[in-house]
């Protein structure tokens, strides 16, 4: 397989949010606006590209028994850090995301990678996994908030175009649920016909 | 893949990791430490400057209050020449999501200058509106001893927002408070007018 692969297979063939369904919590939650979405998506790319190194460095020594647990330790190392640093220097966006930072702990992407990826192959490898499948899921995220702000709050990207409220319930769980299925409906109809 | 489990390397392992790991952890918060108090406090000033009139200049350090068997955290501002201006009271009401914390602002006549939201987990797209002027501005200028502090449904002289009644109920509760709270203040030996 190719090293591009490694990125593109992210995107379509294995996203994480439309194909391996993974990471669930914070894709219903966080993607109330574009840039809610989009952030979280970044947040989450910028752990798991760290915690994807660092894992396939230390694999080979690690006992095979407590390999969750140090794998968890060093991913729940990195979303601390990135707390920190956001809360200093980006305290407007760290608002926004702050109680979904925590969250990318127990995303299901970010241990996924390393139980599935990380701790089988090289370094590179798996830093470009990591890039891969976190711009998958910063896309996801991305258009799911999109759909979610255009129907729900008339607006996209923060600019609005319809003057007062849109269907609210889309701004809420429900509209989560909803939007994201139709996003899956509408990615396997693509994804499918590209195959044939 | 890795290496036979023995408890020993099982134990050893963890151990530097969770090392490692605290070790980087205590380095990145004490280099963080500084910066994130100061945006905090920058972020706290800012606040106080919104809710007062804009002749305050300087914010003193925050002083508490008893009223009614709970603490209120103040701030007290003052012009150029060391006039008081306005004080600045945080309350937290009780909305549909969990507190509301907000930051009311009197001028010396105790109306209410401004609030501001400081942080809140309304249902979005409903009780969040809380944040959004065209709820929030109407207490501009709000005068308790002329108005009623209470939404329309309950008698009182607030615009609630549509379909979020609990949400007004309890920003409009929170001023109410911070109003009994002023007085309490402006009572106290501390006067206002020092």
């Amino acid at each position: 397989m190719g090293k591009l692969q490694h990125i593109t297979k992210g995107l379509v063939k294995e996203n994480p949010t439309f194909v391996l369904l993974l990471g669930m919590c914070p894709t219903l939650a966080t993607t109330t606006s574009a840039i809610n979405g989009m952030s979280m998506g970044l947040a989450t790319m910028f752990v798991l590209i760290l915690s994807n190194i660092v894992i396939s460095a230390i694999a080979a020594y690690i006992p095979d028994k407590v390999r969750i647990p140090a794998y968890i330790v060093v991913i729940a190392t990195f979303v601390t850090l990135l707390q920190f640093v956001m809360q200093a220097y980006v305290p407007d966006v760290y608002e926004t995301l702050g109680l979904f930072i925590p969250l990318i702990v127990v995303n299901c992407i970010v241990l996924g990678r390393a139980e599935a990826f990380a701790n089988k192959n090289s370094v590179v490898d798996s830093a470009l996994d990591g890039i891969g499948i976190g711009l998958g899921f910063t896309m996801s995220l991305t258009l799911l908030g999109l759909v979610r702000e255009i129907l729900g709050s008339g607006s996209a990207f923060g600019f609005k175009f319809i003057e007062g409220d849109g269907i609210l319930a889309f701004v809420l769980a429900p509209g989560a649920f909803l939007a994201l299925g139709y996003l899956i409906v509408i990615f396997k109809k693509l994804t499918s016909k590209k195959a044939e | 893949m890795a290496v036979q489990s023995t408890f020993k390397n099982m134990s050893l392992c963890l151990l530097v990791i969770c090392l490692v790991c605290s070790g980087l952890l205590a380095g990145v918060y004490a280099l963080t430490k500084e910066p994130i108090d100061a945006a905090a406090k920058a972020k706290n000033e800012a606040a106080i400057m919104e809710v007062l009139p804009e002749t305050a200049v300087t914010v003193e350090e925050e002083r508490t209050v008893e009223f009614e068997g709970a603490s209120y955290t103040y701030n007290l501002a003052y012009d150029e020449v060391g006039n008081t201006v306005g004080c600045a009271i945080n309350v937290a009401p009780v909305g549909f999501g969990g507190p509301i914390a907000i930051k009311v602002g009197f001028d010396v006549n105790g109306v209410i200058w401004n609030t501001k939201v400081l942080s809140q987990a309304e249902t979005p797209g409903l009780g969040a509106k809380c944040v959004e002027p065209s709820f929030s501005s109407q207490f501009k200028g709000f005068d308790p001893a002329a108005k009623k502090l209470a939404v329309k449904k309950d008698g009182g002289d607030v615009d609630a927002i549509t379909a979020s009644t609990i949400t007004s109920r309890a920003y409009t509760d929170g001023l109410a408070l911070a109003v009994k709270v002023f007085q309490a203040i402006a009572q106290t030996p501390m006067p206002l007018n020092e």
